[in-house]
């Protein structure tokens, strides 16, 4: 640091003051965040850098790699060595796996806005005493595991299951919907597992709603749409965002609900990823599959956070 | 008095908003229609969770009588208790010094470190975090079931961190700035003013930590050593040869626990108030 | 074990202490097997027998567990591989030659299992169970002949859209093989074509691609699965009009082994294990627990009747010889996962 120049005017005291104040700050700051980004340093970016490692390297037999650096990883994402003559060509198929997942995570992720965001504002408009009820009452069904849950989805919605039989019975329809192993039925069984993702985050934003504001806009002559829109809403951004994030992304990744409902019969990412570091015996090519997602999704967070913090700073 | 209660209904009122209500009940209602299936079948009497044919104690008895499920559960809990209590303080932590600050280098940075454990598949952590363990093993010959319990840990932070971000977000700094200029401690003023402010984010991240750490499944099938299996993992391994309701069972039993410690913590908390 | 002992700090022999490692591993056993595949009453027996901890844990593929061993210090003695991943296991230098046949019990092992592909002679490993990869059908919906692949290739109308495959791309692409009448393993680019459009034809008439094959048929969601002997009577149990079929074309047989991890902190015991399961009334205890067939003379007399009478566990004497599939090389294992994500793309 500059040797201050002696000097008694407020302004530099002052400005010695800010300095001291903002050394102070960062020291906190370094306490605040050391211990998260050590353990996730460590135990996170260690195993990262080993996959990236591999993602280069040539597949060993029976899985594992062998240490002979190859980009054939990645150029399979893109192309494909024609099986039959050899010739490189660019391929489809890897982009079409990825486009579904993408897909019907960022559709689940909108049902489960759509659900979740009414839920966190009831339990966050009960009283006080009653909210943490409430907010256990929507986590404690996943507190049974999720392939048992997801075989009791399955009973609901088969054929012969409660729905169809419910709806049948009171004649709303013939014949039974066919909804298990549709789309339909990962798409119900993805709400499903991520909707406290999507709950809880929104209540911890909408909670600290004050009502005076909703108060004053109604003497205002608002509408509840319209205080809906220009005062709930955006109060509660972070809280959407946050559990859009928490949805997204473990969404994508999703494995066993898009194979036992869903019927298997189309790959996602997930199951794809994992199939190189099984029977595939490929683990380059997994790593690099899932390195290739992580800086999709990665950077797509990046420009969010970035156009967020100025919006921010904006406002402040 | 009459005015105020009629002020207090009119807030109340105030605050519905078309429609939310009946969402709200419905989804509680779909949440808990598996739930009530998933009950139901834990007194089926055969083998099957997908074909009733008659009431049964049979397979409560069975999983009583079964180590396996036993040692199972007690290891789910175990885990899931250590990484939702380190990964809540380490990401409140983290959320106060990411949030209500100006702009600071290296905040991308740090914000893309603590969510990183969230945009990995989770089966290419796990082969790599396998490989990094077996190295650890091999150079402190430490083995047991902390290395589990850690990598639960970092994949929970990012849980935890969210809601309890977002509960900072655009928090009103006023409280503290008004505690901080009667000469509080900054350790006083946390503690005072900040953490009970916090505290429904801190719920909220400890729930999501709390349920993502029990269901986890990949992390754990390649971290986990000898008598380490957890829940999820027995559950796995029965697919092949056909999930019996003693799952159901132990589901069941745990539910009912749970809903009786809630109750009697709601009660008492009330009592005391 | 001595080499280790030399580095240990107090402290870390605090902590292995508190986290109950294998460093006082005295009287211990740690079994890696596939899940619920144990019978509880063998380990109960073991324990008794010879004053023994033992620790079991499941796993669901051999690759899951192939790749944990392979990284060393696992903590596991016993582990249970299929016939392939024992073949691959020994040319990794991960099993340890324990020498079976030299045991005491050996003398019980059905002569037929003793000369195998995987491991020849028996130096490494014993049979724990072995079964078939076919398929089982509705008797009661499909009246015809069962015993052929056409069933899952080119099914008959009121099979089409009731058709269950396993979810593993070597039991589908192999029936595919099968079905053309193709070598297994096969790199032959003309033939696999044929099999990939084999199989993209024959994939709209499948409903499910899954192991949960149980619920599947028990449950009525499909009227054919691909499924595996044992699991097919479990089914029959609750479907009495299920019938497990026998291929003319062929079907895929296969064995799991105990075999020692050449890290093995607990050898001795390990070994004891190996003799265990070789004495008859014990194999019987684990066909009895998971319903397939062991590999141990005489262990029929202790076996349930159900099992002696099994049409899935007792081949009748036409049907072909099941085929136990050696593991393949890579550029095939490469040829074969294109096929599959073209498959399910």
């Amino acid at each position: 640091m500059l040797a201050p120049v002696q000097d008694t005017s407020n302004e530099t005291r002052l400005a010695r003051a800010r300095r001291l104040r903002d050394v102070e700050e960062r020291r906190t700051r370094r306490f605040l965040l050391a211990p998260a980004l050590l353990v996730i340093g460590i135990f996170g970016l260690f195993p990262l850098t080993i996959s990236m490692l591999y993602s280069i390297l040539t597949p060993g037999t029976y899985g594992g790699v062998t240490w002979k650096l190859s980009g054939e990883a990645y150029l399979q994402f893109l192309f494909e060595r024609d099986i039959f003559d050899g010739s490189l060509s660019l391929s489809s198929t890897y982009l079409q796996i990825y486009g579904r997942s993408i897909g019907l995570a960022l559709v689940a992720t909108i049902g489960a806005l759509i659900l979740g965001f009414p839920t966190a504002y009831f339990i966050a408009s009960k009283p006080r005493e009653q909210r943490n009820i409430w907010l256990f009452l929507i986590t404690l069904p996943f507190w049974t595991n999720l392939l048992i849950r997801t075989y009791a989805i399955l009973l609901i919605i088969r054929d012969e299951g409660i729905i169809n039989l419910g709806l049948m019975s009171v004649g709303v329809i013939e014949t039974p919907l066919n909804i298990l192993y549709t789309d339909g039925a990962v798409f119900i069984g993805l709400i499903y597992s991520y909707l406290p993702f999507m709950v809880l985050p929104l209540y911890a934003s909408l909670e600290k709603l004050d009502f005076k504001l909703v108060e004053a806009a109604y003497d205002l002559y608002a509408n509840r749409f319209q205080v809906l829109r220009r005062i709930i809403i955006p109060m509660a951004k972070p809280g959407i965002v946050a559990g859009c994030i928490l949805v997204f992304i473990p969404g994508l990744g999703a494995y066993i609900t898009p194979e036992l409902l869903g019927g298997g019969k189309k790959l996602m990412i997930g199951n794809m990823i994992a199939l190189q570091f099984g029977s595939s015996r490929n683990w380059p090519f997994g790593s690099a599959a899932a390195l290739i997602l992580m800086v999709v999704v990665m950077a797509a967070l990046l420009i969010y956070v970035r156009n967020a913090g100025k919006q921010g700073a904006h406002h402040g | 008095m009459v005015d105020l209660s009629f002020r207090r209904r009119r807030m109340q009122d105030l605050r519905k908003q078309p429609g939310f209500d009946q969402i709200a009940i419905a989804c509680m209602f779909v949440l808990y229609a598996p739930i009530v299936v998933l009950v139901v079948f834990s007194f089926n009497d055969n083998r099957s969770v997908v074909r009733w044919t008659e009431f049964s104690f049979r397979w409560y008895a069975a999983a009583f009588g079964n180590d396996g499920i036993r040692n199972a559960t007690l290891v789910s809990f175990q885990v899931a208790a250590f990484a939702t209590f380190f990964s809540v303080i380490f990401a409140t932590m983290a959320a106060l010094a990411t949030t209500r600050t100006p702009a600071f280098r290296g905040q991308t940075a740090a914000y893309a470190i603590i969510n990183q454990p969230l945009m990995v598949p989770e089966i290419v952590t796990a082969v790599a975090t396998l490989s990094f363990f077996a190295i650890l093993k091999r150079l402190t010959g430490v083995t047991g079931i902390g290395y589990l319990m850690v990598a639960h840990t970092v994949f929970c932070i990012p849980f935890a961190y969210m809601p309890i971000r977002a509960r900072l977000e655009d928090m009103n700094l006023s409280l503290e700035q008004a505690a901080a200029d009667l000469y509080a401690t900054p350790l006083r003023v946390f503690w005072r003013v900040t953490l009970p402010l916090l505290l429904p984010g801190i719920f909220a991240g400890a729930m999501l930590a709390f349920v993502v750490s029990l269901d986890d499944v990949i992390i754990t099938l390649l971290v986990a050593g000898p008598g380490e299996t957890t829940l999820p993992i027995y559950i796995l391994g029965q697919i092949r040869r056909g999930i019996t309701p003693e799952i159901n069972a132990v589901s069941t039993l745990l539910l009912g626990l749970t809903l009786i410690f809630v109750t009697l913590f709601f009660f008492l908390g009330r009592k005391r108030t | 074990m001595t080499r280790k002992r030399h580095r240990l700090t107090p402290v870390v022999v605090a902590m292995g202490l508190l986290a109950g490692s294998p460093v006082l591993a005295e009287g211990k056993l740690n079994i890696y097997n596939w899940g619920n595949y144990t019978s509880p009453e063998l380990i109960e027996k073991f324990k008794a027998e010879y004053d023994v901890d033992v620790t079991l844990d499941g796993y669901d593929s051999n690759e899951t567990m192939l790749a944990k061993v392979k990284e060393g210090g696992t903590g596991y003695d016993i582990v249970v591989p299929g016939d392939y991943m024992i073949k691959v296991m020994i040319g990794e230098g991960l099993l340890a030659e324990i020498k079976p046949n030299e045991m005491e019990n050996f003398k019980n092992l059905d002569p037929k299992w003793v000369d195998v592909w995987w491991d020849p002679g028996r130096s490494y490993s014993v049979p724990w169970q072995w079964g078939t990869t076919s398929f089982t059908v509705d008797t009661a919906v499909y009246k015809g002949d069962i015993n052929t692949l056409a069933l899952l290739f080119e099914p008959p109308d009121e099979l089409k859209g009731r058709i269950n495959m396993l979810n593993d791309m070597n039991d589908v692409i192999n029936a595919g093989l099968r079905y053309l009448g193709y070598e297994r393993c096969n790199g032959n680019v003309e033939e696999l074509k044929q099999v990939t459009e084999l199989l993209l034809n024959a994939k709209q008439h499948w409903r499910t691609m899954d192991y949960s094959t149980i619920e599947k048929l028990t449950s009525g969601d499909v009227d054919l699965s691909q499924n595996w002997n044992g699991a097919a009577m479990r089914a029959r149990e609750q479907r009495p009009t299920l019938q497990y079929a026998y291929p003319k074309e062929g079907f895929t047989g296969w064995m799991d082994n105990v075999a020692v991890l050449s890290d093995a902190p607990n050898m001795e015991n390990a070994k004891l294990f190996v003799n265990f399961i070789m004495a008859p009334e014990n194999a019987a205890m684990i066909s009895n627990f998971a319903r397939y067939a062991n590999g141990i003379k005489g262990s029929e007399a202790f076996m349930d009747e159900a099992m002696l009478s099994a049409p899935e566990i007792v081949m009748p004497a036409d049907a072909p010889t099941p085929d136990f599939v050696q593991p393949c090389p890579q550029e095939t294992v490469d040829l074969y996962n294109k096929i599959w994500t073209r498959l399910k793309q």
